[in-house]
């Protein structure tokens, strides 16, 4: 069973979603603490990261659900909130043409900001397929369901983060920050892109100052990328294929 | 509470479920068009910033700047680390430790 090609694929899959993994592990249990706090059961805790799978989303949920609010509202927060993937989808979409109906809506499920920033990554280095993908978004999905269970049972053991501000000091707060600016630097494959980086960075500063939730993070990517595409049009004549390398 | 549960928990995969299912089903089986293959390479690097950044600079409910903090100051090593070595694996390591080394100056 070990020599056949599946197993390498998931093998592939499942160990380059560690950083991920250590990443939820702290978030997760987090979030099961403060879901055990507004009094979810921990199967209520499982079947909402089965269900929503959504980090930050879950988080305002629970909180919503602490101070009393009706189901409408949180609908319409989760989906404001998770309105991102819409961008993170699209642009993996580039990597998976030709893919039937019912993988794609299985792929669907495991977009989450991680697991694109990675396998972004990895299907732009080409050494990657949608096998080996799906294997690393089910095992970083299979991470975050267990850890926030696991936070629901030991509720009262464990020091809970609010899983946004980072803990000063706690290691392992830090995983998926490093994780995004080690992903942001391969992002990087020239001066525009340093350019629509740091633009998207500064326009999301100031709107999330401004703005409730996180829509800056899509208000922000989409006007920084636009920029891009009328900068490359500008300047960015007869070096076509540049950025195909 | 408990089918309300069911149910708040049903509307919320729904709402979060589409906006990653639909991209993925109509982009990835049609022909996109020059300038919007550019925009969506543009997006991995515009949207990582914009989750970074603002998590790095600011705190508190409601949001307010706060640009003296540690993970602002660990990140800039730890981004040239990864920079330099092009390393995941390292650049997680190196972060949590200057992370954690921050934290004892700091407090």
């Amino acid at each position: 069973m070990w020599n056949h090609p599946y197993s390498s694929y998931l093998k592939e899959g499942m160990a380059a979603a560690w950083p991920i993994c250590l990443g939820y592990a702290p978030i997760g249990l987090a979030f099961g603490v403060l879901a055990h706090n507004a009094g979810l059961a921990p199967w209520e805790i499982g079947l909402m990261s089965l269900f929503v799978y959504a980090g930050s989303a879950q988080f305002i949920a629970v909180s919503m659900i602490g101070s009393g609010s009706a189901v409408i509202p949180i609908i319409l927060t989760t989906f404001t909130v998770n309105l991102r993937h819409l961008l993170m989808s699209s642009s993996l979409s580039v990597y998976l043409q030709r893919l039937g109906v019912g993988r794609l809506s299985l792929y669907a499920y495991g977009v989450t900001d991680e697991s694109f920033a990675l396998n972004m990554t990895r299907f732009r280095d080409g050494d990657w397929d949608w096998r080996r993908a799906l294997a690393l978004n089910q095992t970083a999905n299979l991470a975050w369901i267990v850890s926030t269970i696991i936070g629901g049972y030991g509720g009262q053991f464990i020091p809970a983060g609010d899983g946004d501000t980072l803990r000063q000091g706690v290691p392992i707060d830090y995983a998926l920050p490093a994780m995004f600016i080690c992903l942001l630097v391969f992002q990087i494959r020239g001066g525009l892109y340093v350019l629509v980086a740091v633009l998207s960075g500064l326009l999301a500063v100031a709107f999330s100052l401004l703005l409730p939730d996180n829509t800056y993070i899509v208000m922000a990517s989409v006007t920084a990328a636009t920029l891009g595409v009328f900068l490359r049009k500008g300047c960015g004549k007869g070096r076509e294929g540049a950025e195909e390398s | 509470m408990k089918t309300d549960y069911l149910l708040l928990v049903l509307g919320m995969g729904i709402v979060t479920y589409l906006p990653r299912w639909v991209p993925l089903i109509f982009l990835s089986r049609s022909h996109l068009p020059e300038w919007l293959r550019q925009w969506l390479d543009f997006i991995p690097a515009a949207v990582l910033s914009a989750l970074i950044l603002p998590a790095l600079v600011t705190t508190g409910e409601p949001r307010h700047l706060t640009i003296f903090q540690p993970a602002l100051l660990v990140s800039i090593p730890t981004l040239i680390f990864a920079w330099k070595t092009r390393s995941l694996a390292g650049t997680v390591i190196i972060g949590m430790a200057l992370f954690w080394v921050a934290g004892r100056f700091f407090s």
